[in-house]
């Protein structure tokens, strides 16, 4: 081997799609890993040992909030939180102000995100500013790159439009193709509603969104990709049903996905009972029944990724009476101790998850994910799984502080992210 | 610091110690100066983002019968209207130094940030369609009036149970008091569930008149309508109106109850409300006496009300 590693992560347990071994990871100057295991010797060794040394994690759903909304969010303050998390990579979701639903708005997310401490690649809308009433641009923007299109914030409504979204989706010819991504709500059933409809909101007196309102999109959806052959990604299932029937979609042969946020496999709607608008989220949080379906859904492999759903929100939007306040929660620093600690995941599983699984979704495994191997670039995460640590919404680099898991105590955590060799995070310390 | 956000937060114990209250607040009011000065010195706001008359000036009444002063947020015709949010406002408020605000607001659950906000004491008068605490004491005042106590009586609440505060607080308070209540409504005006309350649920008012010791109506909004929960208030009224033929169903010792203000010819018949078996006004005059009680548990005034009540 001529070439001299210039950094090495010593002796950690390797983990990534391929399976484990012992030993360390090589990393060459030009940012790309030069070897796996073994020893290997470097002017810079990290130390991994007693930690899991792993392809940097990739959330296929953060909201970044720039351009727009930068008091919540900014790619920057956002990328820092993700790279704390784990996260070498990280899907925007194109409902920023405006939205991204053309290519000269993903040209401008590319360029804002060049600096960023994690890869961050923009989805892309279906319709015209998420408006739902027309195509947008989707070959154009498929063209930059993207490879994710949602009106993430809403689902498409009306069932005619998402069947062309899915046919014309279908016949965009990228490398890998394209998927789209739904947010399942019926407006008409979930209309004025601001927590799941139930026992809770029943008491609290706050208008409910039903459970079938998330229900009949997925079923609607199931049935338009048999229709229409297009691959379909369900973004964060919140019901014990709507896992069921992606299962059944699965087992049937459908190209479906989904994924679950780490707050949908934990919180309860309980957590609504003190008014905390904190706990106000889309799909709203269920009770415990829909949250071990979903967990049962994420250890049988229905539940393809964990994905953060991660949405800043300023303290002046959140400090508003529940029903004026938007919904919307962070979780990008806490998803990989959620997956460890409240969904009961073993590292490996949690890892796939989290890392290899959603790269494969978002067609970034070139870069992200998969395999770590000679020549492949090295966007790595090491955890200490067995950490304790309690949440501070106050240390998160958010610029917001919507954190409903502020005072929980999780186990499992991110010491180093390394981003193309460049260590950005270090002992949990970002680095820029 | 006491507070009175729910019901709920009250039990049965808190219940009786208000009702007690309420009945030496009664005497108060019917004296020939009708003042004592318990809260002397305190100063109590009140705070309405929803238009109402008689709750607020019971509240004012109330505060002045026990010498306090009072001051009035006017959210109509102040910085809300600006956009100024309920934080700044409450903030604002709190400058002033008020010791109580009671709080009613359009949202679920306000109360409880103004509470979170502020230094004072908070008084739930109302918020959205959860709770409206005041409302539940004077109205399980008057039928201790009536019938001594609520232990084994069985009360029917009739009409929209979905959006209403009243229907709330009067459940959890009643049964606290050992009563049994019956939900009477159309499926459209039921809350989504009634896990955990312990109520009867119907759907026929006629079956269950002759079984009540009290009917409570509550106000149809003409607005159910347009919503497309009601095909019409005519046929709500066929349904669920309370007239003369079905006071004829009733026990003869049954009374009829309704918070106000009543869209006679809707939920009541015109000429069932002014009948003797109704109690609405023994509620209005209940409702200074209650929220006299309320206020004066609040400050913890005194110890002991019979002693303060004869300086």
């Amino acid at each position: 081997m001529s070439e001299q590693a210039v950094l090495v992560l010593r002796g950690g347990r390797i983990i990534d799609r391929s399976g484990e071994r012992d030993g360390d990871v090589a990393i060459a100057a030009d940012g790309t890993i030069l070897g796996v295991g073994g020893t290997h010797d470097a002017d810079r060794v990290i130390d991994a040992g007693g930690c899991v040394v792993a392809p940097g994690l990739v959330d296929v759903h953060t909201h970044l909030r720039e351009p727009g909304r930068e008091e919540a969010e900014t790619i920057e303050s956002g990328s820092r939180a993700a790279a704390l998390g784990g996260f070498t990579a990280v899907v925007a979701m194109p409902n920023t102000e405006p939205a991204i639903d053309s290519a000269p708005m993903v040209r401008e997310v590319l360029a804002l995100a060049a600096g960023a401490l994690c890869d961050v690649f923009p989805s892309g809308a279906i319709t015209v500013g998420r408006r739902g009433e027309q195509l947008a641009p989707m070959a154009e923007m498929a063209a930059l790159g993207v490879r994710l299109f949602t009106d993430d914030g809403a689902g498409v409504q009306d069932d005619g439009l998402m069947r062309r979204a899915m046919e014309y989706a279908g016949g965009i010819s990228v490398p890998g193709g394209v998927t789209l991504a739904q947010h399942c709500e019926i407006e008409a059933l979930m209309r004025g509603g601001h927590m799941h409809e139930g026992a809770w909101s029943s008491r609290l007196g706050i208008p409910g969104i039903p459970a079938e309102a998330e229900e009949l999109m997925v079923q609607r959806d199931l049935a338009l990709a048999r229709l229409t052959g297009a691959r379909v990604h369900f973004q964060h299932l919140s019901t014990a049903r709507s896992v069921e029937m992606v299962r059944q979609a699965k087992a049937e042969g459908l190209p479906v996905t989904a994924e679950a946020t780490p707050h949908h496999l934990a919180l309860t709607d309980e957590l609504v009972a003190d008014y905390d608008p904190t706990f106000k989220v889309n799909p709203p949080l269920r009770p415990a029944s829909d949250v071990e379906g979903v967990r049962a859904g994420l250890h049988d492999g229905t539940i393809d990724v964990i994905a953060t759903d991660h949405a800043p929100h300023a303290q002046e939007a959140k400090e508003q009476p529940f029903d004026q306040a938007p919904p919307g929660m962070l979780g990008l620093e806490v998803a990989l101790a959620v997956a460890l600690t409240d969904a009961g995941l073993d590292i490996a599983t949690a890892l796939a998850r989290l890392s290899w699984q959603p790269a494969a979704i978002a067609r970034l495994e070139r870069e992200h994910g998969g395999t770590l191997a000679p020549g492949r670039p090295a966007n790595l995460v090491v955890i200490d799984p067995m950490a304790t640590w309690v949440v501070d919404r106050a240390a998160s680099a958010s610029r917001s502080r919507n954190n409903p898991w502020h005072g929980r105590t999780l186990t499992g955590r991110v010491r180093h992210t390394l981003l193309r060799g460049e260590p950005v995070v270090l002992d949990g310390e970002a680095q820029r | 610091m006491r507070h009175l956000l729910s019901v709920g937060d009250l039990g049965r114990d808190g219940l009786e110690e208000l009702l007690r209250l309420t009945d030496a607040m009664v005497e108060v009011s019917g004296r020939a100066v009708p003042k004592v000065p318990a809260l002397r010195g305190r100063t109590v706001a009140t705070l309405f983002y929803e238009d109402s008359t008689r709750t607020k000036l019971s509240f004012e009444v109330a505060a002045r019968r026990l010498s306090a002063d009072t001051m009035s947020f006017a959210v109509a015709s102040s910085s809300v209207n600006k956009g100024e949010s309920l934080r700044d406002t409450v903030q604002t408020l709190q400058a002033m130094g008020p010791d109580c605000i009671i709080v009613r607001h359009r949202s679920a659950g306000a109360p409880w940030q103004v509470r979170d906000w502020s230094d004072a004491r908070v008084v739930n008068a109302g918020d959205g369609w959860h709770e409206h605490p005041t409302q539940a004491l004077l109205d399980c005042y008057t039928l201790r009036q009536r019938f001594g106590s609520l232990e084994g009586r069985h009360i029917a609440i009739v009409g929209d149970t979905k959006h209403s505060r009243v229907c709330r607080s009067n459940v959890l308070a009643m049964q606290a008091l050992g009563a049994t209540v019956t939900l009477v409504a159309p499926g459209t005006l039921l809350p989504p569930s009634t896990a955990g309350w312990e109520v009867e649920v119907s759907h026929d008012l006629d079956a269950v008149l002759p079984e009540v010791d009290a009917v409570y109506l509550l106000r149809m909004q003409r607005e159910r309508t347009a919503e497309n929960l009601l095909p019409s208030l005519r046929e709500y009224r066929l349904a669920y109106g309370l007239d003369r033929r079905r006071i004829g169903l009733l026990q003869e010792h049954a009374v009829v109850m309704h918070p106000g203000p009543m869209n006679r010819g809707v939920e009541i018949a015109g000429d069932v409300a002014d009948l003797p078996c109704s109690l609405v006004v023994d509620q209005v005059r209940n409702g200074v006496a209650a929220r006299m009680a309320v206020l004066f548990w609040l400050f913890e005034a005194g110890g002991d009300i019979e002693e303060a009540a004869d300086v």
